[in-house]
């Protein structure tokens, strides 16, 4: 019998992934420890480690397959003694997912994937399941998946009512209907029990506990430590934006035109050319330098489904408008299809986000370390201004400008909000 | 002035109580504790402890009797009641004054007297009718626990009818003894003076004695019992106590037939009845359960915020080791901690210590069978086991009851020497939801008591090697 290679879950909630690209070529021979494939998920790119050796006989998921569900058959590999006439017989389904997979992947650490023979019970990221010895043989019985249980009993272990109540609610269940496998993730921990045991929700009514996704989890950690850690200090201006507004128009209503050019398209053109004339203010800190981009890489915060992401446009200063509003286009269909690259989406040297399309006027973010600052966008509205000692109408917009004072001072901020404003009010310049 | 504001003020200084307050302090929270009598409750002074120093006592006595079975010649056995007594006595002395020093080394402050609740986290403490302090705090525990039922007309009156206080403290040793009620309290009295040479009938409403035991262990301790001597009388009822001038004549009826029994004297043993009167509970918004026990949730919270109950005073069983898990939980929840569970009182185990003594926990036969639960027993003798025969007891029986389907352990029952301390291994198999293949994988020590447990388990599913 030819070893399978499963597609495998790399997080508690993965329910399917991206097969990115094969390492290796059907015939090429495995040694153990040879990477075989990369797999995409949520924010991380994750190997695919062999553990048995062999020959690759067959790839039944090709390069760059979206949406490959967990546990589903992705490759099989010859052992010593076999020869290609093993794999007929062997599953030729690759949609069809193993119930209960005797060799399957599980991730030994976060970057590295193993194909260990399954331990009695492991948990889905590899670390040790804690469940009494009668929980297991009843969800063994029940074919329980029990990663997919949430423990009451002494720390979080698995016990007998866990069990019951997971199968009253019938989740967890890990029969072979790869189609309902993501709804079950998504409510089954919430049904079978809060998951939290904290007293201070004891006199709260009743709740539905909603697991953290590994993304809602990477939001929480790198925000707190941006938010305890940064030195934030913000800085508030309204610029007016009638000029920009009349040349979006005349911009989107050329003759072939086939581009439409937001507002924001314009706050992210001015903001890159902005920090290229004031590059203090394109920079990170590190404990033992300054970094000061030579490029302006503007990360934009795109909401999706269950959080946020920032994918990014490279050297945003030296591009057209057009091509901007192309690109972040482009980058926002991808974010929101959860189909970015890593590297669409790591290493940006700024960030804005534009919360001006549900009527916000005007916020402070929270810096996305190891950025330097954040732009945060408010509603363009029309708002009473003087003018020349007279009141007049204006259509007048809020930016505020956060920035990490140990390698942004007052000064430096300010320089680049006078630039911002400069552009936005007479856009213009952003053609030249 | 002293302090009379706390975080914690636990009413009762029980088994429940002690515990809770301790625990309270050990927690950092600024704890009182009020007791109108003594430290340790009734547990302690009245109940669990002087009645196993008055068995230990008889335990001996009948091995002395039985001496030359071991080939031992003892001549002239006797006894001096008022030494057994005093012996008695002295070991509750000696644990009251113990659970002073505890509640003292964790800085518990105890008031000497009676509370009362006045709502809104305020107590007061009366001593001799006279009102000596008014305290206050968030949190207050009741654990004010439980004293004898008395039925009309059967009313102890120290002399020809006895409760358990004064069947602990025996002047004369009566020379004929009727127990009403054949529940842990009465079936060791029972045992106790039937073991000294009284002559002992017990009666019991229900169709065997320590009702609450699984059939066939009651069946095999009455029967053990009845050789000893004593007489058994089930499914009968106390209709009337005639008190003499130095005896009682017991009206029993059984079955519509009337019989009278003379006695010296007759202890009454038939339940508990919780302490729940002249304790404010009204004034405090405290709602009691059908059963007349004090109405508690999970965690012990009763219907008035910030008042809580533990022990007999929140209802069955009323056992001392359940009153002081709750007062643990309780109080941790109280405080905040994390990891604090219900008890389940599925895993309760209970100990009756007659001779023979009688342990167990979880469900009896019966009640898996009336579960509709498919199950597998088994059983194993202590006369299948060489410790046993050394030890001179070959009278006895361990039996586990296991989930066919699951292999969960729902009850294990012991009846025979020592299975009281052995039942905690079932215990400890229930709270870790170990199934049988964990017990019998477990390496049980020879020669003990303990190895009959493995064979029982091994029983159950036809793979005993020594029956």
């Amino acid at each position: 019998m030819p070893i399978e290679i499963l597609m495998p879950a790399l997080s508690p909630t993965m329910t399917e992934g991206k097969l990115a690209k094969w390492l290796k070529n059907e015939g090429d021979t495995i040694e153990s420890g040879d990477v075989l494939a990369e797999i995409e998920t949520d924010k991380a790119t994750m190997e695919v480690e062999a553990v048995d050796e062999g020959i690759l006989g067959k790839i039944m998921v090709p390069d760059g397959t979206d949406a490959v569900q967990v546990n589903s058959l992705i490759a099989l590999i010859l052992e010593e003694d076999e020869d290609a006439s093993a794999l007929e017989g062997a599953r030729a389904n690759s949609a069809t997912p193993a119930p209960a997979p005797a060799q399957s992947v599980a991730p030994a650490e976060a970057s590295k994937v193993s194909t260990t023979p399954a331990p009695a019970a492991p948990s889905a990221d590899g670390s040790r399941l804690f469940a009494s010895p009668l929980a297991r043989r009843i969800a063994a019985d029940e074919n329980l998946d029990l990663t997919q249980v949430a423990g009451t009993g002494p720390r979080g272990r698995i016990v007998k009512r866990d069990i019951e109540a997971a199968l009253a609610a019938g989740t967890g269940k890990t029969a072979p209907a790869p189609t309902s496998a993501p709804a079950q993730t998504a409510t089954a921990p919430a049904a079978v029990a809060p998951g939290v045991d904290d007293p201070i929700f004891a006199y709260s009514p009743e709740y539905e506990s909603v697991p953290n996704t590994s993304m809602r989890k990477i939001i929480a950690r790198r925000l707190t430590e941006s938010a305890r850690d940064i030195p934030h200090f913000n800085l508030q201006v309204d610029v007016e934006i009638d000029k920009l507004m009349e040349t979006r128009k005349e911009l989107n209503s050329r003759d072939g035109a086939d581009y439409k050019i937001s507002v924001n398209d314009f706050i992210v053109k001015a903001a890159s050319l902005a920090l290229k004339r004031v590059p203090d203010c394109n920079v990170a800190f590190t404990p033992d330098a300054i970094l000061k981009f030579k490029q302006v890489d503007m990360a934009i915060a795109v909401a999706i489904e269950g959080g946020l992401i920032t994918p990014i446009i490279k050297d945003a200063a030296s591009k057209g408008l057009a091509t901007l509003s192309a690109e972040a286009k482009e980058l926002a269909g991808k974010a929101r299809d959860g189909k970015l690259m890593p590297e669409e989406f790591q290493g940006g040297t700024f960030t804005i986000s534009n919360l001006g399309m549900f009527g916000v006027k005007g916020f402070t973010s929270i810096i996305n370390p190891p950025q330097g600052g954040i732009l945060s966008v408010g509603a363009g509205e029309q708002r009473a201004v003087v003018k020349d000692g007279a009141l007049a109408v204006a259509t007048v917009m809020t930016l505020n400008l956060a920035v990490d004072h140990r390698c942004i001072d007052g000064a430096v901020g300010a320089a680049f909000i006078k630039e911002l404003k400069a552009l936005i009010e007479d856009p213009i310049a952003l053609m030249l | 002035m002293a302090d009379t504001n706390f975080d914690v003020i636990v009413i009762g200084g029980g088994p429940g109580g002690y515990v809770a307050a301790i625990r309270a302090a050990q927690l950092g929270l600024k704890t009182a504790l009020v007791e109108k009598e003594h430290l340790g409750g009734i547990c302690l002074n009245w109940g669990c402890i002087p009645t196993k120093a008055l068995l230990r006592s008889a335990e001996i006595y009948n091995h002395m009797k039985h001496a030359s079975a071991f080939g031992l010649s003892v001549k002239g056995v006797d006894f001096d009641l008022t030494k057994i007594v005093e012996r008695s006595r002295g070991i509750s002395k000696q644990l009251n004054s113990g659970v002073g020093h505890l509640l003292k080394k964790n800085k518990v402050t105890v008031f000497d007297g009676f509370a009362k609740l006045l709502g809104d986290g305020k107590l007061s403490v009366e001593k001799d009718g006279k009102k000596v302090s008014d305290l206050t705090s968030k949190h207050i525990i009741l654990a004010t626990g439980a004293r004898a039922k008395v039925f009309p007309g059967m009313e102890p009156d120290g002399k020809l009818v006895w409760t358990y206080r004064e069947a602990l403290v025996p002047k004369t040793m009566p020379k004929s003894l009727l127990v009403i009620g054949s529940g842990a309290i009465g079936i060791e009295f029972a045992s106790f003076y039937m073991t000294l040479g009284a002559d002992v009938t017990v009666v019991e409403v229900m169709p065997q004695i320590m009702p609450f035991e699984d059939a066939e262990i009651s069946d095999i301790a009455r029967k053990s019992m009845e050789k000893q001597g004593m007489k058994i009388l089930t499914e009968s009822m106390v209709k009337e106590l005639k008190r003499g001038k130095d005896n009682v004549t017991v009206v029993v009826e059984k079955g519509g037939k009337k019989q009278e029994i003379v006695v010296d004297v007759v202890i009454s043993a038939v339940g508990v009845t919780p302490n729940t009167e002249s304790i404010g509970l009204e004034a405090a918004g405290v709602k009691l359960d059908e059963r007349g026990f004090v109405a508690i949730d999970d965690y012990c919270q009763t219907s008035a915020k910030g008042i809580y109950a533990i022990g007999d005073v929140a209802g069955a069983p009323c056992l001392a080791h359940k009153a002081s898990h709750e007062g643990v939980i309780c109080v941790e929840k109280i405080a905040g901690e994390k990891g604090v569970h219900p008890l389940d009182k599925s895993r309760i185990p209970g100990c009756t210590y007659c001779n023979p003594q009688v342990a167990s926990v979880g469900m009896t036969e019966q009640q898996a069978k009336d579960k509709g639960l498919d199950i597998k027993v088994g059983r194993f003798p202590f006369m299948g086991n060489g410790k046993a025969i050394a030890l001179g007891e070959p009278e006895g029986l361990v039996k586990t009851i296991f989930d066919a389907k699951t292999g969960e352990l729902l009850g294990a029952h012991m009846v025979g020497a020592e299975v009281t301390e052995m039942i905690q291994g079932f215990g400890i198999a229930k709270a870790l939801e170990t199934t049988e293949a964990d017990l019998m994988h477990t390496v049980f020590p020879h020669p003990t008591l303990s190895e009959m447990m493995h064979e029982s388990v091994l029983d159950a599913f036809g793979k005993a090697i020594h029956f």
